[in-house]
């Protein structure tokens, strides 16, 4: 029997150890993993509990990421709780496997530290691997600090085991921005969180005899495409658990969650729509310039990246007159994710705001509190005039000549 | 453990069938004559892990199964994998207490072909020996890509015609030597490795009940002669594994703990190589005088590798 751990009320964990003590809690039955910058702390982490007799469970040191995800499906299939953690090139040699644990519907959790994906290699944050995962069939959570990185991950479980979703999920945290930053967090007893996310309850497991079960079948142009829109309806429809979810741990906690965050966005007149920790820097910009400059900002920012909150983005920008969507990674040519998924939102409405897309931050550049305001009081000018006066894509902080794509066609 | 009786062939084919025999193999492969070698060897619970290859796509196709056991297949390369996660998970939750039967014996079995576990899945495989998962993994060996219409891989042998390694007017076929799978495996420490085939079904059912008794990774390598690629009549499938146990092309011998090497098999009468390949379409361009050269210097490696197992057997190392 695992020893439980005496936690203060307040704790100074880090986005890693936070992540750490959630698997701890949620009492892992197997954590099949291996070590990458940024995120091998939480692997220590978790060894370091494993040497001290915290945990039960089984911890297996594999030979790649995507031995480790391997592994990770095979012990799930075996009906227990399961998760790991990676990053970036990590990320990306688990990317096969990532498909074949959604599609075998198996509720692993995985922690994503985002850090910027080779070549040129680099190990600082931003959102490459994050973006990579998009089309993988998880549920993607997305953390802004370290707190949201460890209730995030109690809740990852409770939804993902829900007999009712049964997928995996992934909670992202920004590289070092979040993961090597100590912060004051919350943490529940072992005990609460435990009762939280409850007991793991096997579905079809391999390791109940009494009926033969086979998983990773093959399938043809006869059942492949039935197989794949159930697979997709199941993570579209995953938003009421996740809700229900969020809503259980505000009644626990007092903190709440939604699947799309909004801040200072009543009355806002611009927006930007950002993920990550960047939304903090861009939150403190807004509340400057609606004290500073009367200029009505707000934040959107997607806690849940999939299912995308398609409706509530909708809603939320439906009276903003200029948006700037902010992607962390490299578009590779096109515009980035999160323009084209408000894009697509807005594109659904009569009255829909002017929309621009900032790559920013790419391989860890740092994005400031006054480069966030240049960017709202530019929102604010293409507001005014009610056209957009620069090229809608733009990049952000980069040295040499300015790089900017596209311009609005105007009758 | 429970065992079956293997004294009788006719009683040993048909105990514990857990293979349906409505698979889409091709007539005369010798995949599931292995397969349920295995399976029917044991009375214990199985947990069966598969790499892509032949044997997966002929067994799990939806809405059918062929497997009457709890069975996994993810992709090409980490069945062994899969089979170190599902052992583990078994650990944690016997420790736990989670288990619906925790008393039944349960064993971990993957499967792979020759490219899945020489080619792609080297690594994966590797790693869980490395670890010490007690499994046992299985190659089936039919020295090509079978599923894929018939590729080199490196389980190959010298002088194969492959459809990437092709003889033609200026090429003999495979250049390269086989991967010396069996050696690998042993080096890395695992208690129990071998190599076996269909034909001697006894010592291989024997090897199999080994494995599965030994605690820890274990290794085994069976010969599975391939009617499509190797291109020789379905009919003939154990007369082929015949030749090529009895020329020593596929030797049958166990390495215990990585240096107790038993061999297994000694043909009576020994027979050239020659008889071995003309009995297969892979090998036909060699007959022709120019290739004379390959046949002799295939005849020399098996001769020199009978004289090493030979020598390692005597001096137990």
């Amino acid at each position: 029997m695992a020893e439980k751990m005496e936690l203060n009320e307040i704790e100074v964990w880090d986005g890693n150890h936070a992540a750490a003590q959630a698997l701890r809690q949620a009492q892992v039955d197997v954590v099949a993993a291996y070590p990458i910058t940024p995120s091998t702390p939480i692997v220590e982490g978790y060894g370091a509990f494993m040497a001290n007799g915290y945990i039960d469970g089984e911890f297996v040191m594999v030979e790649s990421e995507h031995a480790a995800m391997s592994g990770c499906v095979g012990a799930s299939a075996a009906g227990g709780r399961v998760a790991t953690a990676t990053s970036s090139q990590g990320f990306m040699l688990m990317i096969e496997v990532l498909y074949q644990a959604s599609g075998m519907r198996l509720p692993i959790v995985l922690n994503v530290v985002n850090r910027a994906v080779a070549s040129p290699l680099n190990v600082r944050g931003d959102h490459g691997d994050m973006y990579a995962g998009r089309d993988s069939g998880w549920i993607q959570l997305d953390a802004f600090n370290a707190q949201e990185v460890y209730d995030l991950n109690l809740c990852a479980f409770k939804i993902g085991e829900d007999i009712n979703v049964r997928l995996p999920v992934m909670v992202h945290q920004d590289g070092f921005t979040t993961s090597h930053t100590a912060q004051n967090i919350r943490p529940l007893s072992d005990d609460e969180a435990y009762a939280f996310v409850g007991d793991f309850k096997p579905v079809d497991e391999m390791l109940d005899f009494s009926k033969a079960v086979t998983y990773g079948a093959q399938t043809e142009e006869d059942w492949h495409y039935e197989h794949k829109a159930k697979q997709h309806r199941a993570l579209m429809d995953s938003y009421t658990v996740i809700d229900r979810v969020f809503e259980e741990f505000e009644k626990k906690t007092g903190r709440e969650y939604k699947r799309l965050e909004t801040y200072m966005m009543d009355d806002a007149e611009v927006a930007i729509v950002a993920l990550g920790a960047t939304v903090e820097t861009c939150i403190l910009a807004a509340k400057q310039l609606r004290e500073e400059e009367g200029i009505k900002a707000g934040v959107v920012a997607p806690r849940c990246i999939r299912p995308f909150p398609f409706n509530e983005m909708r809603d939320v920008l439906a009276n903003v007159k200029a948006v700037a969507t902010l992607d962390h990674s490299a578009p590779m040519g096109a515009m980035g994710m999160l323009y084209n998924e408000v894009a697509g939102a807005m594109v659904s409405t009569q009255d829909r705001p002017l929309i621009t897309n900032f790559i920013y931050g790419l391989g860890g550049r740092d994005f400031s509190i006054n480069e966030a305001k240049r960017i709202f009081r530019e929102q604010k000018g293409h507001a005014d005039v009610g056209y957009i006066t620069t090229e809608i894509q733009q990049f952000s902080g980069l040295r040499g000549p300015k790089l900017g794509f596209y311009e609005m066609k105007r009758s | 453990m429970a065992i079956t009786s293997i004294k009788n062939l006719k009683e040993f084919s048909t105990n514990n069938e857990r293979l349906e025999g409505a698979h889409l193999l091709c007539p005369g492969c010798a995949h599931s004559m292995i397969v349920r070698e295995l399976l029917n060897c044991t009375d214990d619970n199985l947990v069966v892990a598969t790499n892509t290859g032949c044997l997966e796509v002929s067994t799990a196709v939806y809405p059918y199964t062929s497997w009457d056991t709890s069975w996994i297949h993810i992709g090409f390369e980490n069945a062994a994998t899969a089979a170190a996660g599902a052992e583990a998970m078994y650990k944690a939750r016997k420790r736990k207490g989670t288990l619906k039967d925790p008393d039944a014996p349960v064993k971990f079995v993957a499967f792979g072909g020759d490219g899945s576990t020489y080619d792609i899945g080297f690594q994966w495989l590797s790693g869980a020996v490395e670890r010490g998962h007690d499994f046992t993994y299985i190659c089936l060996d039919n020295e090509n890509y079978a599923n894929t219409g018939g590729q080199r891989s490196s389980a190959t042998p010298t002088g194969a015609h492959t459809s990437t390694a092709q003889a033609g007017r200026v090429s003999y076929g495979k250049k390269q030597k086989k991967k010396d799978m069996v050696a690998i495996m042993a080096a890395h420490g695992a208690p129990y490795v071998a190599q076996l085939s269909p034909n001697k079904w006894k010592s291989m059912a024997k090897g199999f009940q080994k494995a599965l008794e030994t605690e820890g990774p274990c290794f085994i390598n069976t010969v599975s002669a391939c009617t499509t690629e190797w291109k020789f009549d379905p009919k003939d499938t154990i007369h082929v594994t015949d030749l090529a146990t009895d020329s020593l092309m596929f030797p049958i011998y166990e390495i215990i703990n990585g240096t107790e090497l038993n061999i297994l098999y000694r043909p009576k009468n020994i027979i050239p190589v020659e008889e071995y390949l003309a009995a297969q379409g892979r090998y036909r361009h060699l007959f022709k005088p120019e290739n004379r050269h390959v046949i002799d210097m295939i005849q020399k490696e098996v001769n020199e590798k009978w004289e090493y197992l030979q020598r390692r057997e005597e001096a137990r190392v």
